[in-house]
């Protein structure tokens, strides 16, 4: 039985309008379905439901809308099925295009803030420790709560925004500090120091994480503290694809106390363990310098950090096949501040903006093979565009872009 | 077997060990769209859809209320622990007003003892 103060009770009951008693409704289903005895009120949403997936998607937020819908809290929109920068860079049908650019209108009618990225963190949005948040998108989640500290369960499609509408969520789960602990212990310190100075590293380390952890929360010994934060992003969004990671903990590197019980199972991580993870990475096998079809980079959307070291790897080099580089328009934005603009447009390399390359048709054919640095990437690149993929580092995603063909550094990995 | 979600269906069970229905399935077509899963290629619409271990993304409620509009959603869905992203997709579908679809949970202990392919009454 879910509690409701009289404020929950009386928005669910049309207080605020349709909109919200919808939402406020579906919020309180939810935590019936949990088993939670009562709601939290949120600070912030992320909301991941403004992609289109089909036409029912559409005609929930415009229902919302018409119901006089408003959001609550401050709130960011995760990728939309359009780059609204880069006419023609999506290849939807007009009519699935027009309603894809119906739900974005939607949302932003809501008020929500046009951010259109999968790394909000990245854009802005960073909740405090402690914080209570809805946020959905996978890899979002994973960082708010490992990252940032802030608590927030995986809210799926249609919650978050629900949640944001209600300023309220279920109070469970991740929610919960009880819940937060860690029951698993991975000791890293076995593995070669050069290995985890690799960045290729994260996002295998992730997904090896996801494959292995099974629903418990993750602290990670022997890890360097200090990690930079693209490292925690690619490897938050590859645990959160092989797996539904919610929360992992690095300790001295994540802000918050795994609370480890004292009788945990311990799991000694070996290099051999990642090798296996690496390899299920990749799709195809591909020796070096045979034919690549496409470099697609930015799940999540790149940062202007990250922008930087490519343009650093690239050295003004012509690229021999499509590079697509996915990010937000806060990331375009501050490479503008910075005067890189030009360097960008040199560089030949393809922006994907407020969208990405697995979640609306992009990729030129139906079929073929593509190299990422992406964990996220290399999990939905087969099914959901039909091409092959093989994951390198950044550094072998510049060197295979300029030569057409597979160049890959594989000696850490053996 | 725990009802999650009310609701009555029958139908042959289409078991796999474990899916994202982002990525997992076509919201176009209702196929299992992942060549590494068994059952690739084939259509979830009319089955009881048993899942071990339901994973990943935030977006497969979805792809399930997609389903639920079109027609093409499984008869019922069975998992091997409770996914709440799943189950909203199904709690939306009724706020619009549209066919909803049983939710119920069963150990993957107990899942073994159900062959794929055989019929099953969730209610």
């Amino acid at each position: 039985m879910v509690q409701l103060t009289s404020t929950e009770r009386e928005i669910a009951e049309g207080r605020d309008g349709p909109a919200r008693a919808m939402a406020m409704r579906i919020v309180v289903e939810t935590a019936r379905m949990l088993g939670a005895v009562r709601l939290v009120p949120i600070a912030s949403a992320h909301i991941d439901g403004c992609l289109y997936h089909g036409d029912s998607g559409t005609l929930f937020a415009e229902r919302l809308v018409e119901g006089g819908g408003t959001i609550a809290v401050p709130t960011t929109l995760n990728v939309g099925a359009l780059d609204l920068l880069h006419a023609g860079r999506v290849r939807l049908t007009p009519a699935r295009a027009a309603m894809a650019r119906r739900m974005m209108d939607a949302y932003r009618k809501l008020g929500c803030r046009p951010t259109w990225t999968c790394a909000p963190y990245q854009a802005g949005h960073r909740p405090r420790p402690g914080e209570h948040v809805a946020w959905g998108e996978s890899n979002a989640v994973a960082f708010c709560n490992s990252v940032l500290g802030a608590r927030t369960e995986r809210y799926g499609d249609f919650l978050d925004i629900c949640a944001a509408l209600a300023g309220h969520a279920p109070e469970t789960g991740l929610h919960i500090a009880e819940n937060r602990r860690a029951t698993l212990e991975i000791d890293a310190s076995a593995l070669d120091p050069r290995l985890v100075a690799e960045e290729a590293f994260w996002p295998v380390l992730g997904a090896w994480l996801g494959e292995t952890a099974s629903g418990r929360i993750a602290a990670f010994t022997g890890l360097p503290r200090q990690i930079d934060e693209d490292r925690l992003k690619a490897m938050g969004a590859a645990a959160a694809s092989t797996g539904a990671v919610g929360l992992f903990h690095v300790v001295g590197a994540t802000p918050e106390d795994p609370q480890l019980a004292p009788q945990h199972e311990t799991i000694r991580l070996t290099g051999a363990m990642l090798h296996g993870a690496r390899d299920r990475l990749s799709t195809a096998r591909v020796h070096q310098g045979e034919r690549v079809d496409a470099v697609a980079v930015g799940s999540p959307h790149f940062s202007f950090e990250e922008f930087r070291r490519l343009f650093g790897l690239l050295g003004g080099r012509k690229l021999a096949i499509p590079f697509y580089v996915c990010t937000g328009r806060h990331t375009l934005d501050a490479l503008e501040s910075a005067g890189l603009s030009d360097e960008l447009q040199a560089s030949g390399l393809t922006v994907v903006a407020d969208t990405c390359i697995v979640v609306t048709p992009i990729l030129p054919a139906n079929t073929g093979l593509l190299l990422t640095n992406s964990g996220k990437f290399a999990h939905y690149t087969r099914p959901n565009t039909g091409y092959d993929v093989l994951y390198g580092s950044l550094a072998d995603c510049a060197e295979t872009a300029v030569a057409g063909r597979l160049v890959r550094e594989d000696s850490l990995w053996r | 077997m725990m009802l999650v979600l009310p609701g009555s269906a029958e139908g042959r069970v289409l078991k796999v060990p474990s899916l994202s229905l982002w990525g997992g399935i076509d919201p176009a077509s209702g196929t299992l769209s992942d060549p590494v899963l068994p059952h690739h290629g084939e259509s979830v619409a009319g089955r009881v859809l048993m899942i071990a271990e339901p994973v990943g993304s935030s977006s497969s409620s979805a792809v399930l209320l997609e389903l639920l509009h079109s027609g093409k959603a499984p008869a019922a869905i069975v998992l091997g622990r409770l996914d709440a992203i799943i189950g909203l997709g199904i709690l939306v579908a009724r706020e619009m007003r549209w066919a909803t679809i049983p939710l119920a949970v069963m150990a993957p202990s107990d899942q073994t003892r159900i062959a794929d392919g055989q019929m099953l009454r969730v209610s």
